[in-house]
């Protein structure tokens, strides 16, 4: 029995692979992300983490590219490179982490929501409306300004304003399989709603998710990074909104100081592309209908 | 059709209870001395301050029904300003309505005409490039748009709405104009971004209707294909969801407001989250609400009145 199962799993798995190795932009972007992942992963080794100390700078501040400092220095003189590696580290793990805490609501709204229907449906969907409709940044920033600046804060602030989306989306793919035959079955042989839920409608609606998963990641990196840019990221973890912070804030663009105001641009739009590349591409081969069919 | 007006709006009217409700309690929550935060720096009897305490020590229950009474009170002083938060909101609203329509007009005249360019001859080449281009575009903070902007055509102004000692009518309103080029393109390229990618969606989604088959067997050129029938149909979806996407746009224009020195209600925000100037924020965050809701009724309402098939009961 279980052989079979891992069986079909398997070659479930190949299919899908074959599927989403057919759209090419999503292996570069799948390149990218790799990429970016192990610079987060190997931060430290690449790049000392005392460059990120402002007393132990000893460059000059603002300096142009050089040997020493492929892409120059800072208003405190530390190397711009150096920020930009420990950065990754830090906007990677405040986009998958606040995109959990997005993921685990959304999931739990809308399951909730389109499992008992009725009264239940039409509150928690009317919230989720409501948070909808709420502008997304002046409520970031109301948030993060009462909650004060630290990573931790940073990450429940996005997670937190970013799962109506995902609850809508979990509550519509819950409603089509409530009625499935097979639901049907679970209920006449007597399994309760705990484990109609966990059991047969998780497991079908987080394909659909799983693709939602990946383009909430990069909404919530861009969060991130505007937050920082406005001065609400924590200051002792400098990620890239922070280092353009800096840069505005120390007149970097009217001196011309390229080096500091290019890369972390630059990084936080290759991240963000390539997640949007992967999730589209998910999204076609997970749920066929989007497909533009000839 | 009276109902689903009536429902609408109560709707409306619901969320922004809710965001009045959110607004107060929220910043209760604040931590601090919030009459400390007040009266930072300024010379104060101690006498007044204690009658500032007393307010603060009344019953939650009891200052929210005021403050539910008029929440656009203009009695409340900015902490920073020291001028009521609504007068100065009064002077910073036109400058944002400016910027943010001048680039939403821009983003969606062009974004329209490059959706329909590209999602009529999908898979084409052009249809490729201008896929491409937009995820790019959209990936791109539009802040960090500005900065770029700013240091790549330096002989335009990087800040502010107009040059000191620019006087008459015609001579200010060029000089705003001028002003304007870097700010309203650095908002409209993450826009065309989106609202190519709404048009392209919704005509590829009309694409395999029956109607254009008939339209082409009619011996209809392709041309006045697309432009009679397959375009004011696609049309429809794009325009509610450019109105719905206000939110989104305030997001931008808080960032590129505060980028380019813009005198509106984004510089405002950014200015007032230093310190922070919790009772401007807090009317900040409200308008912004209430712009969003307001715009979102209107989009409901307009589709149903132009689409007949959106079911009103």
């Amino acid at each position: 029995m279980t052989a079979i199962a891992w069986q079909r799993r398997r070659a479930t798995a190949a299919r899908f692979w074959a599927d989403f190795r057919s759209h090419r932009s999503a292996l570069v972007g799948l390149g990218i992300l790799l990429f970016f992942g192990l610079v987060a992963v190997f931060a430290s080794v690449l790049a000392d983490p005392a460059g990120l100390d402002v007393t132990k700078a000893t460059a000059p501040a603002h300096a142009a590219p050089s040997a020493g400092y492929w892409l120059g220095t800072d208003q405190n003189g530390r190397s711009v490179l150096t920020l930009l590696i420990h950065g990754t580290r830090v906007s990677l793990i405040v986009g998958l982490a606040a995109t959990a805490i997005a993921i685990v609501i959304g999931t739990v709204v809308g399951v909730m929501a389109g499992f008992y229907g009725g009264w239940a449906r039409s509150t928690l969907m009317g919230f989720t409306d409501w948070f909808l409709v709420i502008p997304f940044l002046p409520l970031a920033i109301v948030m993060a300004t009462v909650l004060g600046a630290s990573l931790l804060n940073i990450v429940i602030v996005i997670g937190v304003t970013s799962w109506p989306g995902t609850a809508r989306l979990v509550c519509a793919q819950t409603l089509s399989v409530r009625e499935r035959p097979y639901l049907e079955r679970a209920r006449a042989l007597g399994g309760g709603d705990w484990h109609q839920m966990t059991r047969h409608i998780l497991p079908n609606v987080m394909p659909l998710v799983l693709a939602h998963v990946v383009l909430t990641v990069s909404v919530a990196i861009l969060s991130e990074t505007t937050l920082s840019f406005l001065g609400l990221g924590d200051p002792t973890r400098p990620s890239w909104g922070y280092i353009l912070d800096n840069a505005y804030g120390t007149g970097a663009m009217s001196n011309g100081e390229w080096w500091f105001v290019l890369p972390p641009g630059l990084c936080v739009v290759l991240v963000v592309l390539a997640f949007t590349l992967v999730g589209r591409a998910l999204e076609v081969v997970l749920n066929p209908r989007l497909r533009e069919g000839p | 059709m009276r109902g689903y007006v009536l429902k609408k709006v109560g709707w409306s009217i619901g969320t922004l209870l809710f965001v009045v409700v959110f607004n107060f309690f929220l910043f209760r929550l604040l931590p601090g001395d919030p009459i400390g935060l007040y009266t930072r720096g300024r010379n104060m009897s101690p006498e007044q301050l204690i009658r500032l305490r007393q307010q603060l020590n009344r019953p939650v229950g009891e200052q929210f029904v005021e403050y539910l009474a008029n929440p656009f009170a203009s009695a409340i002083n900015s902490t920073r300003f020291n001028r009521p938060v609504w007068e100065i909101i009064g002077e910073r609203v036109w400058p944002t309505v400016l910027l943010v329509g001048a680039a939403v007009l821009a983003a969606a005249l062009a974004g329209v005409w490059l959706g329909i360019r590209s999602g009529w001859r999908r898979g084409s080449r052009f249809d490729r490039i201008t896929t491409g281009t937009t995820n790019t575009l959209y990936a791109m903070p539009e802040f960090w748009v500005g900065m770029m902007l700013i240091m790549w055509l330096p002989f335009f102004p990087s800040g502010g709405i107009n040059s000191v000692g620019v006087s008459g009518f015609l001579a200010t309103a060029v000089d705003t104009l001028w002003h304007m080029v870097l700010p309203v393109t650095a908002l409209a390229v993450v826009y065309l971004a989106e609202y190519t990618s709404i048009m392209r969606a919704s005509l590829v989604d009309e694409l395999r209707q029956d109607y254009l088959t008939l339209a082409r067997a009619k011996g209809l050129r392709e041309d006045l294909v697309r432009r009679r029938h397959a375009v004011p149909n696609a049309l429809l979806p794009t325009m509610t969801l450019i109105f719905l996407n206000l939110g989104f746009v305030i997001g931008g224009a808080i960032t590129v407001e505060y980028v380019f020195s813009w005198p509106g209600l984004g510089l405002l925000t950014a200015e007032a989250l230093r310190g922070p100037d919790i009772p401007l924020l807090q009317a900040v965050f409200l308008l912004f609400s209430l712009g969003v809701i307001v715009f979102t009724l209107v989009a409901d309402l307009l589709y149903a009145v132009l689409d007949p098939r959106v079911s009103t009961r």
